[in-house]
């Protein structure tokens, strides 16, 4: 895995705001309060995901809770909408569904 | 009599100006919103801690964005707000909601529902790399978050939003490659009688392309996508279009904002059973209501954004005449000058929106033409050739038929972003008219819930 690649997001203004630190598939990363987890991430690396039916590295889509496109997990196994979700300190996320079992819970 | 249960779904500019006018008739509405903070998606707010200023963000709409926000930190104390609620259901007069993972249930007498729009989206070779964006994604980057999608964007579509937000990233620093527009330059003129009925708004068009124009990014009319390049790792790499020359040509960039104009978000009105017409103009069929907002469900109500894409202004007018309507229904007493006065504004808004559907026409024939290799439904990898194969070999002249052959419009977007396309290819290939292949049939619930959400869980 690891692949994070180079940052995908640029920062074009707002960046006097408290450094958190975040960690993702285990790497840390760091990230600004008011964050949403799908910008700390993609700040810092080249995509949120993988696809599970294609070859290709997903990073979101629409921003706005619409298209689902952006699912991370947290260590414990909750789903969380990278999208809408602000950053907290301390948070260590993975990008792969932890224990995939069927049914998948939509 | 007992105070009317009134629930509002939506806190943007359409729910704000009816729960407005609720509370000015001394009701004390429900308003339920999914998102962490009021204003919905133009007047949407930035997270605390951020600072940049009204002007900055929401450029020449800055003050009806503070109008807007004011309005609503009066009105919160006057009405039940809560924010963090997805509505996923409506059934027999009870809204289902999920917050947190807790389930909750809020019977109504009345609902306006108010969900704003997504971004339509129309698929092109490629769209499924890392990098590509909705429109409407890429401006949420921007203003809520203050980022740019990537180092060099590509800006392809059509409809209001392409050249606002390629200007906004202009304006904020970022690399813009280009604006790639479907739309020729001709359409424009020609919608200009219609665009007339808001000369304030025309101006501010016309003044956007001036921006344009100025900004020394690329800009083409008429274009029609040919291909998005990219790496399975590495995301998007470039755009090939061709250009209305007929020559093609390649854009490298490592990110694309992408859309046609917005599609109402109604699958909460379909859920309330709501009747829908197809709209031929704009070849969608969305839910239908009088001049009023009054679906054809008595008790259930239709404004903003998520009934007809008339934009903020229009907005604003349909939630606050959605809110007459109400009144009128329950027997209130309703402010008969007012309401004629939004009535005949409503009207301008509405002929403002057939303009700018016709400025910036879905272009149908280019999902008619889609490779086969084409991925339709980006969620799940599907093609257009086997939506085709579906629709021709198996006879699934229908979209929902042709959903449960193929899948396409079950994944995670639950057909969002692939519906409208999926539908035009269906009907390409079996030779039936578009109306007659129907809609994605709206399902509970509206988007996929949390783990957590447990037993409620349908
Ligand atoms: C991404 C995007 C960007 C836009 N940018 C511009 C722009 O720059 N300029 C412009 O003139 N117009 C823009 N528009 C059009 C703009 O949306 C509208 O003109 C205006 O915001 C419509 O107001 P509304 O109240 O109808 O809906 P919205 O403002 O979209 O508000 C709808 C609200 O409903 C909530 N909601 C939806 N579904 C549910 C549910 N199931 N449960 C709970 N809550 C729900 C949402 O969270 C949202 O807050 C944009 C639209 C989109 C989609
Ligand atoms: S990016 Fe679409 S839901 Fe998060």
């Amino acid at each position: 895995m690891g692949g994070s690649g180079q940052a995908r997001f640029v920062r074009l203004g707002e960046t006097g705001r408290a450094r958190i630190a975040v960690t993702v598939d285990g790497e840390s990363i760091e990230a600004l309060e008011g964050d949403s987890l799908l910008v700390a991430i993609l700040t810092a690396r080249g995509r949120l995901r993988r696809s599970e039916f294609g070859p290709e590295a997903r990073s979101g889509f629409c921003l706005m809770a619409a298209c689902q496109d952006c699912w991370v997990w947290t260590a414990d196994g909750h789903r969380l909408r990278a999208c809408d979700t602000p950053v907290r300190a301390g948070l260590s996320l993975v990008t792969e569904q932890p224990d995939m079992s069927w049914p998948i819970p939509v | 009599m007992a105070d009317p249960r009134i629930v509002i779904v939506g806190a943007g500019p359409a729910g704000i100006r009816a729960a407005g006018a609720l509370v000015a008739a001394g009701l004390r509405p429900i308003l339920l919103d999914e998102g962490q903070r009021d204003g919905g998606q133009i007047y949407r707010r930035q997270p605390e801690g951020f600072t940049r200023t009204p002007e900055q963000l929401y450029g020449t709409e800055a003050a009806r964005a503070v109008a807007l926000h004011e309005s609503f930190e009066r009105l919160k104390p006057q009405i039940a707000y809560h924010p963090r609620h997805l509505v996923w259901n409506v059934a027999d007069g009870v809204v289902h909601t999920i917050s947190e993972g807790k389930p909750g249930q809020f019977a109504y007498d009345a609902l306006i529902i108010a969900a704003g729009a997504t971004d339509r989206l129309l698929p092109v070779k490629g769209w499924q790399h890392a990098g590509v964006y909705s429109l409407g994604g890429a401006q949420i980057a921007l203003k809520a978050q203050a980022c740019a999608i990537g180092r060099r964007v590509v800006f392809l579509g059509t409809g209001p939003l392409l050249q606002l937000v390629a200007l906004q990233y202009h304006k904020a620093g970022a690399g813009v490659v280009a604006l790639l527009d479907t739309s020729p330059f001709r359409r424009q003129v020609m919608a200009l009688p219609k665009l007339a009925a808001r000369p304030g708004m025309l101006v501010k068009g016309l003044r956007l392309v001036g921006g344009l124009m100025a900004s020394g990014m690329a800009i083409h009319r008429g274009v029609t996508p040919v291909e998005i390049h990219g790496e399975a790792e590495a995301g998007v790499t470039g755009v090939s279009v061709r250009l209305a020359s007929g020559r093609i040509r390649r854009f490298d960039c490592d990110a694309v904002g992408l859309g046609y104009h917005l599609r109402p978000e109604a699958q909460l009105a379909d859920l309330a059973r709501c009747a829908f017409t197809f709209d031929p103009k704009t070849r969608q069929y969305w839910p239908e209501i009088d001049a009023e907002g009054r679906s054809s469900v008595p008790g259930v109500y239709l404004a903003g954004d998520g009934v007809r894409t008339q934009g903020a202004d229009g907005a604003e007018i349909s939630g606050a005449l959605a809110a007459c309507a109400v009144l009128a229904d329950l027997g209130r007493a309703v402010p008969e000058a007012e309401r004629a006065a939004l009535r005949a504004r409503a009207r301008i808004m509405e002929r403002f929106r057939e303009g700018i559907a016709e400025a910036y026409p879905w272009p149908a024939h280019l999902a008619a033409d889609l490779p086969d290799e084409a991925i339709l439904c980006r969620c799940e990898g599907i093609t257009v050739g086997e939506v085709r194969e579906a629709a021709t070999g198996k006879g699934a002249d229908e979209v929902n038929r042709a959903k449960a052959l193929t899948r396409v419009g079950m994944g995670r977007c639950q057909g969002r972003y692939c519906g409208h396309a999926g539908a035009e290819i269906v009907a390409a290939a079996s030779g039936v008219p578009l109306e007659a292949v129907g809609r994605l049939r709206g399902q509970a619930p509206v988007k996929p819930l949390a783990i957590s959400a447990g037993e409620s869980q349908p």
